[in-house]
């Protein structure tokens, strides 16, 4: 059987999210060993809009019924496995996003596909994909691989690079699915920004996180400050969520967030194992914390030994001076 | 309307990890095996809605180790009857949800609780595919819900914010951390429970669509650098990330 790829673009204010277009980017560096067509599928009213000029896709499948403006689950996996079927795709990617995760196990679910959810490497071999992925909360990667069904898979955002090529006129094909009486049974009705539109830790490409070492929610105050200079987004230990300091939204860790930014920054955090299982993918660890002995520096790329309250203003000031000289 | 809990089996989250002699599966000796931390607040939304709706609340477990501690703790909180089916060899999300989908059928409409996840595998599908077995939408990740008459609204965090999801009742709902607080039992509803049906069948399940090559653990990462103490550490780290890392 020939390969074929579909590749689920997300779209979020309006455009298409940055972590579909990592998918989107894989899909395409391994089309060179599995051959077959890189397939986009857009759904909303918005899509075929969207699709031109999503360079990297050999076309694109749009869905432009405008019930689907709305998020629903259960007509997006409809709209979805009906665009594999007809495409014949063997595998479909999706980004490991909130929504991308519950799409593509709805999706593999229709299919009769096998899924290999949030993974951090593709490999193609013999004209199949194999996929690695963590389990354990990261203790552990298992390698997989389809018995002969169509693979679903979803890729933890920041892991994949984007594909970067220049936009080219991308053709499109209207999908209009037969949605099943009950796919409209529950659909998001509103979506609330995080305050002050801050980044999300899952997303950023710095993540500067506290633990109880900060002493108080008011500790969070120069994390915020070092953030900001470096464009990223503040992320907390699990301690401190249940502490009341931080949301859990922010929490990083094996009951939070899986996060693989740029640069992480770990100020005052002890280095649990349910830490780490959240943060050990990242590019460059920087640990702060006043125990030369905490657990942390061991996965640190860099670290200092000394009181989160006094060295996180001076990197942030060093840091602002840095970038200046830059400019 | 019937309400059902579906908890799994995970070692627990501290548990050391090695390859097993296969290479493929992992070796958990000597790992504590507990509910799986998400299915406590599953359990306990089933038990406040079993509670709110005067209905019954059936707890489920799929897999062939003896589980009927769990089952019977469960049954102590607020379930009515709790059946474990009990299986030989591997299974995924499909073939669980199989199962699932055969004990939960005659109880439609039912409203059913599971994890965002199980902390072994990591997966999240089985919600999904219970979903799709059963015809019922499928609301992940919650970490509010509000139920009035057969109407829902629930809530849960996406990047960058917080999702409202509306819609009706039967709906399968899996749970994020926080959902709730699960409840302790007490002596009383301990005692009670012995008494509250407790089944153990035995089943087979198709096997799991995927096929696992390898198991390994992660790099260690590479060895890093201490820098130092105190603010005199600072200037040697902006020139590492500046000029070594290269990540300003
Ligand atoms: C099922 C389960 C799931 C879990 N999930 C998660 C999860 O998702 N995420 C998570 O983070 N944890 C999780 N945990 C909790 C985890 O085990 C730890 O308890 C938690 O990570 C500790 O948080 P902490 O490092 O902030 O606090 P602590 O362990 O108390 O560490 C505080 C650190 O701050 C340092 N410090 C103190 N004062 C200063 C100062 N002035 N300057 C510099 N350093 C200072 C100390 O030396 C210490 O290393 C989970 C636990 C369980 C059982
Ligand atoms: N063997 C099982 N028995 C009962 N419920 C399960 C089982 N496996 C998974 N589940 C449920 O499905 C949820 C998601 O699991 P998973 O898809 O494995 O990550 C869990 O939190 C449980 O509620």
């Amino acid at each position: 059987m020939a390969h074929q790829s579909l590749v689920y673009l997300e779209v979020r204010g309006g455009a298409v999210k940055r972590s579909s277009l990592e998918a989107l980017g894989e899909a395409s560096r391994q089309k060179a060993a599995l051959g077959g067509e890189v397939v986009g599928i857009l759904l909303g009213s918005s899509s075929t809009t969207l699709a031109h000029g999503l360079a990297g896709a050999d076309r694109c499948i749009c869905v432009p019924d405008p019930r689907l403006d709305r998020f629903s689950l259960e007509a997006a996996a409809t709209a979805t496995a009906e665009a594999a079927r007809s495409s014949g795709a063997t595998t479909i990617w999706f980004s490991a996003t909130v929504q991308g995760r519950d799409l593509a196990g709805a999706v593999a679910a229709r299919l009769g596909a096998a899924y290999a959810a949030d993974c951090v490497e593709i490999r193609a071999e013999g004209g199949a994909v194999i996929a690695k992925r963590p389990i354990f909360g990261g203790r552990a990667l298992v390698t997989v691989k389809a018995k002969g069904n169509p693979l679903v898979v979803s890729l933890r955002p920041n892991v994949f690079a984007p594909l970067v090529a220049s936009p080219a006129a991308v053709g499109t094909s209207n999908l209009a699915p037969t949605f099943a009486s009950g796919d409209f049974a529950a659909v998001v009705t509103h979506l609330a920004s995080a305050a002050g539109g801050a980044k999300d830790v899952a997303e950023a490409e710095v993540v500067v996180s506290g633990g109880r070492g900060l002493g108080g929610p008011e500790g969070f105050k120069p994390l915020e400050e070092l953030a900001q200079v470096l464009g990223g987004a503040v992320g907390a230990s699990r301690a401190v969520v249940d502490l009341g300091w931080r949301p859990h939204a922010d929490q990083v860790g094996q009951t939070g967030k899986v996060v693989s930014p740029k640069l992480y920054i770990a100020c005052g955090i002890s280095g649990a194992i349910q830490h780490l299982a959240g943060m050990r993918t990242s590019q460059v660890i920087v640990a702060i914390n006043k125990d030369a002995e905490a657990p942390i520096f061991k996965v640190a790329t860099y670290g200092i030994v000394g009181d989160v309250g006094v060295i996180v203003p001076a990197l942030t000031a060093a840091l602002k001076t840095a970038i200046a000289a830059r400019r | 309307m019937n309400v059902v809990a579906c908890l799994a089996r995970v070692p627990d989250t501290a548990s050391r990890i090695k390859p097993g002699s296969d290479g493929k599966s992992p070796d958990l000796e000597g790992a504590q095996f507990v509910v799986n931390p998400y299915d406590e607040f599953a359990l306990e939304e089933a038990v406040k809605l079993r509670e709110a709706k005067g209905s019954s609340l059936l707890a489920i477990h799929v897999g062939p180790v003896d589980f009927q501690k769990e089952l019977r703790n469960a049954l102590a909180k607020g379930a009515d009857k709790a059946i474990q089916l009990s299986t030989t060899g591997p299974l995924g999300p499909a073939g669980i949800s199989k199962l699932l989908a055969e004990q939960i059928r005659p109880l439609l409409p039912a409203t059913v609780f599971l994890g965002k996840q199980s902390v072994d595998g990591d997966v999240g599908a089985t919600g999904a595919f219970l979903g799709n077995e059963l015809g019922l939408p499928v609301v992940s990740k919650i970490s509010t819900l509000k139920i009035e008459g057969d109407r829902f609204s629930a809530t849960r965090e996406v990047e960058g914010g917080v999702e409202t999801i509306e819609g009706a009742l039967p709906c399968i709902f899996t749970a994020e951390k926080g959902l709730n607080e699960p409840r302790r039992a007490g002596l009383n509803q301990i005692m009670a429970a012995k008494k509250k049906p407790l089944t153990v069948e035995t089943k087979s399940a198709p096997p799991p669509l995927l096929d696992v090559l390898a198991l390994e653990l992660p790099k260690d990462r590479p060895a890093g650098r201490m820098l130092g103490e105190g603010v005199g550490a600072v200037a040697a780290l902006v020139t590492a990330l500046q000029n070594e890392a290269k990540v300003l």
